[in-house]
This record gives C-alpha cells, sequence and structure tokens, in this order.
C-alpha cells in the first residue's frame, strides 16, 4: 500500500507556500468540465462545495439531513482557534502550531499541523467577510477566550454556538453557490458505497431517503466531508444520524483507515440519566474558563454541594496540575475525572459525576456577566437536569465527542483510492491521539476553504480521467453490491431492533474501548463484537419496504457498518500497547498515573487496509518524523 | 433533581398523526406510552414508542432530528396544538417529559402549512426555507481575499443584536404557530443579523427585496402581526426583526431600478 505522505521538502514554515506553487492548476474555463462530488454538508463539506463552484468547477453536493444547514457542524459550542495574537498574549503561528502536536500527543504529521496553524488566520478574516456575528469587545474588536491546552486566549467564539455561525456562513456560501446553478444538492440522500474504476474514486452509490431510490452518481472526483464515527459508542455527544458509513464503505474498496482507536472522551458533558438515553449533551469546555471542577474528598459522601465545607473538597485539576489546571487537555480531564468516580469520590444519583462550580466566577464577576458568557449553556443545562447552575454546581461526566481517527489521507487530503479525498473530522490528519478544544471547527475550515480547492486541481490536472458512464460493470457492480444489502436487511425479519444491537454495541466499546483500555478487555469485545454482528444478520427487525422513506432501514444500514468498524478500533487499541493522548492503555503508564508514550516502537500512525471478508485487515504504517518539535512526555503541572 | 423520593413512572396517551406517504390520507392513531421517565426528552419518549411498535411488528412513527441538543433545527412538531410544546423557547428535542402529567393524552401532528408539505407522519418538506436563503440570505463574499477581520470594527451591540436574530435554526416552528402560516420571521431574522452588521450594507436592500419575492411565491402567508412566531420561537427571536424587514423591503421596492 502507498503510504507517502508527500509531504514537501524544505523547512516547515515553507512547505505550503512551495506546494502550492508546484502544484498544478487547471484552467479557468476547463474547470466547469469537471464534476467534484462532495459528500456531506458540515464546516468541511460545504465551505468545500461552495469553494470548488466558486473556481467554477461543477459540484453535487450530498447530505442525510432534510437540508445542508443541519449538518452536526452545527451543535459545537466553544470556539474556533486562530493564532492571531490579537491578546498580544505572545501567541504565534508557531505556538498554535507547537500546542497542537504537543496536546495530539505527538501523534500527528508536523507539516499538516503547521499548514493549518498558518491557515487559521485566514480563516477568522473569511469568517468575518461572511458575517459570521463573532463576539466583539466594546471598542468593535473581536473579542477571544482560553481554551484547554493552551495558555494564551486565542478561541474566537459568537456565544456558546461557534458552530452554528460558522457552519451557517459556509452554508450561507453554499446556497449563493446552489442559486448560481454551480451546485446541485442533494439533501435525504445517504452514500451507500464508493465507485471506484481503475484504480480511481469516479462516483457514488446513493439512495434517495424519501423515494428508496438507488442511483449511482459519477464525477472525476469524490470528496468525503462526512465527520466522526463517535456513534459507534451509541451514546455520545454526536447527532443521531452521525455515522461511518461512506468512509467504512470507502475501507471497503481500498482507503486506508489511519489510528481507528483514537477517540476523544470529552470531559463535560450532563451524565447520563437512565437506559432509555439516546445521547449525550456537550456542555463547552469553555464552561471550564470560570468553572471549577471539584468532588468531596471523602468517598461516598451524599451531602448536597452546598453542605460540603471548603477544606473537605478536592479540585483535583488545579491540584494535580497547577499551571493548567481546570484548562487541562480533554484526555487528562476526563481520565482525572473517571479516576474520581473509580475512587469512589463521584457525585450524583448514579455517582458518575463530578461538580463543576460556578460559585466563585458568580461572586467574582456577578450573574450578568457569567449570563453573558455561558447563558445559553446554562438554559441548555437547566432544561436537561431541572437544575439551576446559578445556584447548584453543574454535574458532569465524560462523554464520547469526537475521533481523531479517520481515512488516511496524504498532505493533499487524499486518500489511497486516487481521487478520494477526505477533509474535516472524517480524515486522520491534524490531531494526533488528542485533538485541542476549538481546533475541530478550525480543521475542518482550513480543510474545506483553503486546502483541498488547491490540492483537488492539482489531481485533476495530472490525471487522466477519461469518461465513465453508468453501465460500467464496475458502477454496476457496485450497485447490485448496495441493492442486494438492502434487501438482505429487509428480508431477515427478526426478532431484535437494530436499535437493541446499537446500545449492546455501545456498551460493548465502551467497557473496552473507552477512557481506559488493557488487553483482556479488548480481547473480550474483539471476542464479542463478531458474535454479536453474527446476531445481528441472523435477528435483527427492519420493519418496513425499501422504497419508501425508512428510517429504520437507514439505522439499521449504519449500525451493520458500526459492527465492523468497532472491530477494527478494538484491534488497533490492541495493537498499539503504548498510552497516547486520548488512547489509555492501562498496561502503559507513569508511576503518577500520566500516559507513558513508546515512541521508539509507535511513533507511526497505524493505516489498516482492508483484505476482504473474514481475513484479517493489514497493519501499514507511516512513521512520524519530527524535524521541529522535541518529542517529550507531555506535562501540564 | 433527585429528591429521594421512588423513581416517578408516567402513564400517557399519545394521539398521533400518521400518513404513509405525501399523497395518502392520514389520520390521528392512539397509541398508549407507559412507562416513561419524567427525565425522558419528548423524542426519546417517542424513541420507546417506537422500539415497543418495532418489536410488535408495527411500522415505527416516523419524525425528523438529528442533534438533540436543540440546534440543528431538525425537530419539530405540534404537541397538544402548540409548536415545540408547552415549554417557551424550547425546541421538542429539548423538551422533557416532565412537562408533562402522569394520564396525560398528547396529541402530536406535524407541522400543518401549504409550504411545508407532509412527507411521512410527523417529517414534513421545509426545502422552501432553503431556497429563501438562496434566493439573498448572504454576504456574497468569496473564499480568499478578505481582509484583517479586525480592520472592520462593529460595536458590540450591533454584533448582540445580530447574534439574537442570527440564532435562528431553521425549524419552521414560526411557519407551524402562524395563523397565516407565514415565513416572515425565518426571513426576518436572517435580514436582520446580515442588515446589522457592515458586511451585509452593499447587497441589504437587494438581499431584502430577494428574500421577501422568494418567500411569497413559496406559498407562505403573508404577515398579520398576531406574534405567534415568536412565542413558539424556540430561539425566542422577536418580531422587530419582521419590522426591520418590512423596512428595508419597502425602501427596496421604493428605489428599485428593475
Amino acid at each position: 500500500m502507498d503510504l507517502r505522505s508527500r509531504i514537501p521538502t524544505g523547512p516547515l514554515e515553507g512547505k505550503w507556500e512551495r506546494h502550492r506553487f508546484e502544484m498544478k492548476l487547471v484552467n479557468p474555463a476547463n474547470k466547469r468540465k469537471y464534476t467534484i462530488l462532495v459528500v456531506g454538508s458540515g464546516l468541511a463539506g460545504a465551505s468545500a462545495a461552495a469553494t470548488l463552484s466558486e473556481l467554477g468547477y461543477n459540484v453535487k453536493c450530498y447530505c442525510f439531513q432534510d437540508s445542508p444547514r443541519r449538518a452536526h457542524s452545527i451543535a459545537a459550542q466553544g470556539g474556533i482557534n486562530a493564532a492571531k495574537n490579537y491578546q498580544n498574549d505572545g501567541d504565534s503561528i508557531y505556538r498554535l502550531f507547537y500546542d497542537t502536536v504537543k496536546g495530539g500527543d505527538f501523534r500527528a504529521r508536523e507539516a499538516n499541523v503547521y499548514r493549518l496553524a498558518q491557515i487559521s488566520v485566514t480563516i477568522i478574516d473569511q469568517c468575518v467577510a461572511q458575517g459570521v456575528p463573532f463576539a466583539r469587545e466594546y471598542g468593535g474588536l473581536l473579542s477571544n477566550r482560553s481554551f484547554g491546552g493552551a495558555q494564551v486566549s486565542r478561541t474566537f467564539y459568537a456565544r456558546g454556538q461557534t458552530g452554528q455561525q460558522l457552519l451557517l456562513g459556509a452554508y450561507q456560501a453554499l446556497e449563493k453557490e446552489i442559486a448560481t446553478g454551480g451546485v446541485t444538492m442533494y439533501p435525504r440522500t445517504e452514500m451507500l458505497d464508493l465507485i471506484v474504476v481503475d484504480g480511481r474514486a469516479r462516483g457514488i452509490v446513493i439512495r434517495n431517503e424519501l423515494t428508496g431510490q438507488i442511483e449511482s452518481h459519477l464525477g472525476d472526483a469524490v470528496v468525503l466531508g462526512t465527520g466522526g464515527y463517535g456513534n459507534v459508542f451509541y451514546l455520545s455527544t454526536n447527532a443521531k444520524g452521525s455515522n461511518t458509513t461512506a468512509i467504512w464503505r470507502s475501507y471497503k474498496r481500498g482507503a486506508a483507515f489511519g489510528n481507528p482507536c483514537y477517540t476523544q472522551i470529552h470531559p463535560t458533558c450532563i451524565p447520563v440519566s437512565g437506559d432509555y438515553q439516546s445521547k449525550l449533551t456537550l456542555m463547552s469546555e469553555s464552561l471550564r474558563n470560570d468553572g471549577r471542577v471539584w468532588v468531596p474528598k471523602k468517598k461516598d459522601d451524599k451531602r448536597a454541594p452546598h453542605e460540603i465545607p471548603e477544606a473537605e473538597r478536592d479540585y483535583y485539576l488545579e491540584r494535580k496540575y497547577p499551571s493548567f489546571g481546570n484548562l487541562a487537555p480533554r484526555d487528562i480531564s476526563s481520565r482525572s475525572a473517571k479516576e474520581v468516580c473509580d475512587e469512589g469520590r463521584g457525585v450524583g444519583e448514579t455517582a458518575l459525576g463530578v461538580y463543576l462550580d460556578f460559585a466563585d466566577a458568580i461572586k467574582r464577576l456577578g450573574d450578568a456577566t457569567i449570563h453573558e458568557r455561558y447563558g445559553n449553556l446554562f438554559e441548555m443545562y437547566q432544561r436537561i437536569t431541572d437544575e439551576d447552575p446559578y445556584k447548584v454546581p453543574m454535574r458532569i461526566y465524560p462523554a464520547v465527542h469526537y475521533t481523531m481517527g479517520g481515512l488516511w489521507v496524504d498532505y493533499n487530503l487524499m486518500s489511497t483510492v486516487p481521487g478520494l479525498h477526505v477533509i474535516g473530522e472524517a480524515n486522520f490528519s491534524d490531531h494526533g491521539a488528542n485533538r485541542l478544544g476549538a481546533s475541530a471547527l478550525m480543521q475542518g475550515l482550513a480543510d474545506g476553504y483553503f486546502v483541498l480547492p488547491y490540492t483537488i486541481g492539482d489531481y485533476i490536472a495530472s490525471s487522466k480521467l477519461p469518461p465513465v458512464t453508468v453501465d460500467h460493470p464496475a458502477v454496476r457492480a457496485t450497485e447490485v453490491d448496495v441493492t442486494e444489502r438492502t434487501k438482505r436487511l429487509l428480508a431477515i425479519k427478526g426478532k431484535r431492533t437494530a436499535a437493541s444491537f446499537h446500545r449492546e454495541l455501545g456498551r460493548i466499546m465502551w467497557d473496552n474501548c473507552g477512557m481506559a483500555r488493557n488487553e483482556a478487555g479488548l480481547k473480550r469485545a474483539l471476542s464479542e463484537i463478531p458474535a454479536l454482528r453474527e446476531e445481528f444478520w441472523e435477528n435483527v427487525n427492519v420493519p418496513g419496504g425499501s422504497g419508501e422513506l425508512n428510517q429504520s432501514l437507514e439505522h439499521a444500514g449504519r449500525v451493520a457498518d458500526f459492527l465492523e468498524l468497532g472491530e477494527l478500533m478494538c484491534l488497533d487499541a490492541l495493537h498499539r500497547t503504548e498510552s497516547c493522548g486520548g488512547h489509555f492503555r492501562e498496561e502503559s503508564q507513569t508511576p503518577d498515573g500520566e500516559a507513558l508514550r513508546d515512541d521508539e516502537n509507535f511513533t507511526y500512525v497505524a493505516a489498516w487496509e482492508y483484505a476482504g471478508v473474514d481475513r484479517d485487515p493489514i497493519l501499514n504504517k507511516e512513521r512520524l518524523i519530527f524535524e521541529n518539535v522535541k518529542l517529550s512526555q507531555r506535562s501540564y503541572k | 433533581m433527585s429528591d429521594g423520593n421512588p423513581p416517578f413512572i408516567m402513564n400517557l396517551t399519545l394521539r398521533v398523526w400518521r400518513q404513509p406517504a405525501p399523497d395518502a390520507r392520514g389520520s390521528i392513531v392512539a397509541y398508549e406510552a407507559s412507562d416513561i421517565s419524567p427525565d425522558m426528552s419528548f423524542l426519546e419518549m417517542l424513541d420507546v414508542v417506537n422500539e415497543r411498535l418495532t418489536e410488535r411488528g408495527e411500522i415505527p412513527i416516523a419524525f425528523d432530528h438529528d442533534c438533540r441538543e436543540g440546534i440543528c433545527g431538525s425537530c419539530g412538531v405540534m404537541i397538544n396544538g402548540a409548536a415545540h410544546g408547552p415549554m417557551r423557547g424550547t425546541a421538542t428535542c429539548q423538551l422533557h417529559m416532565r412537562s408533562f402529567n402522569d394520564g396525560d393524552t398528547i396529541t402530536v401532528e406535524p407541522w400543518r402549512a401549504k409550504a411545508f408539505p407532509v412527507i411521512k407522519d410527523l417529517c414534513v418538506d421545509r426545502s422552501a426555507f432553503d431556497r429563501i436563503i438562496a434566493a439573498g440570505g448572504y454576504v456574497s463574499a468569496n473564499t480568499g481575499g478578505a481582509r484583517d477581520a479586525n480592520e472592520i470594527l462593529i460595536p458590540k451591540e450591533s454584533v448582540d443584536t445580530a447574534m439574537d436574530a442570527a440564532s435562528c435554526i431553521g425549524c419552521g416552528a414560526c411557519v407551524a404557530a402562524c395563523p397565516n402560516a407565514s415565513a416572515s420571521l425565518f426571513t426576518a431574522a436572517k435580514i436582520t443579523h446580515l442588515g446589522l452588521l457592515p458586511q451585509g450594507q452593499p447587497e441589504r436592500y437587494r438581499r431584502a427585496l430577494r428574500m421577501v419575492t422568494r418567500m411569497d411565491l413559496e406559498s407562505f402567508g403573508g404577515c398579520t402581526l398576531y406574534g405567534e412566531c415568536q412565542d413558539a420561537c424556540p430561539k425566542e427571536i422577536s418580531i422587530d426583526t419582521i419590522a426591520r424587514m418590512n423596512r428595508d423591503y419597502l425602501k427596496a421596492v421604493m428605489t428599485a431600478k428593475d
């Protein structure tokens, strides 16, 4: 398998500049002759589709939601990082680069991360030009806040709705291009397979969710901006519809899957309240700017929070990480919460929770300031829990939030299938083993607005792309696969719902491939998941037919893919016997319980290659070379 | 919050609009929703009902939903005649069963508007909203070439008011609640968001003209200022935005060159 990263040579600072010069261009008049299929309409997909259309390409864009504006980027709350140094606090492109590489526990590519940091500043300019209402100071300048894993204030935000405002900016740009005819939009459409012709990605098979019609759409390149796969855990902060199908089917058509086990468990979510729970709700990390995290010092302390005197509280993040305190990175904060709960010091009915307390901040700043900063988050918390965070500390617990793993891509964001490009959370590229807060929005928009539009031109200009029609045997065969699979799901007529399988898979993944992993647990999961998958294909009950809106069928298809992906995640987690970032192997920790990397043996990207049904996937390795940053034990103390 | 009492369980009767296809006749069908926890969200309650329907071999109730945290705008149903149900400023996914009483009968229907045809059960077609945005709900700023973000000074008050309007989630509750099925609040929210910012000025009047014209073409009703929309809006967007839209539209019509 060709895992050449295609990182340009030369000094870090000049790589992207030089690469842009060296890439081939497509003549402006020729661009409209090329069709690019963009799957997904979140920050990455919408920004890419709009920009490609502005450049003159013929673009088709697909989303499973009823409108592109509903992609799950919309739910990102806290903010977007950029190395503007508007606060004069010592930020720089190099510092954002360094923080991101370190935050990712030295498991990301230097060149990709540096490019991301360079582009970050342009993103803010672009979004302001579009009318994104970022928070401002009284003088009219942009306001910033701090986020975990950084000691500078570089996060731009629009209340607790930054993702919404950025996505609406990209969505509006997309609608502008739809109006010009440059983009044809296909909402309520799900990609069910990738069409590979003569070794190149040339199309996708889609299902129209309203009519059930299965069709092949062809083009010159395919772009996946289909998001992460956190819903493999059933409970996560992802939207209910978020799924792995597009990237999983592409994996099975030859795209390598990079670091599937790298999962981010976000420290500040509302704890689970019952078995019926359908999803978990994030409370933005920005709350940790002013909230203090604590648990009682005593085990099984059932007193109400206000009855516990100051001296009997353990502000464990401030105690363990005095220099970063409550703003320690996500992986470390989550693991610390798990530790105190495992010790029996958790709070709330289930004892799987810690306090996030605003009493000091309210005393210092007043209700009004806190309301202005976090009003909508406080309201959301109160609606869900029926508790008032102005009066009672919030209860929070970690939840699956983001997947750093994804399809392997080179510096040009192209997968191991030529022509298949992968952007945003769907790829593996920039966050290493742990993503810092406010960096997902940055990456999605960097990929979509400013990287892919250049690199895809180079691919098109330097490739021979003979016309392909729907009667090509490879197209026909892929379409038949999809149709057969749909028929098979409907024909099983078993006893269990797809949701019940999904919940059971989620439990296996959370228990064995969650915040802490060990060999015995992963091996257990690797025997349980195939058994569950087998039962699924014998006993799932998918009501309704194929030629209509059938949400049960959509869900069942996604669960079937999660049942395969979960196994690969466990396999990856088992092989990586070191701890790094969000991947914590209990066997590999420092004396004080921090993640212990094994740089000698694991400074690589694990790129898994599909080898066929019932055959073990093949592990390929892309060695990570650090020329600028010195690998060190991460310390936030 | 737990107050030490044993867990409280509710038994409810649902009356749900079932319609198998866009052109099929629909009807209200009654279902028992038993053993419901007050801590469930309204959609989680529907999930439970759907699981039981599936287990019994019946077709589950179709409803749109995605983020389940009140921001994507996918969900939205009429609950006892109110868009998104009884809680102010709350989308259906954020409504919890503690807002109801044990033994209640709850009627659940799709948005009712000519411009939002029913697709199936509780799902409707809201693509008219996308077409209104495509008519002009943007700033024409192609990617690249933007100047430094801090070169545009925007008074905090302007950006705060713009943000109030920009928080619209496009759910359609305003249309569903309006006796005229007008899309004025939705359209006005975008016109207000962009019209309050310096970046939105060059296209301000053209935008108002084009978006309002599109809205009228989409078979939404006219606005007669009932104000039901702002009461139903999960983001509590004010009808002041409609006054702003009308002013911009009027100026656009008066000064239009063609």
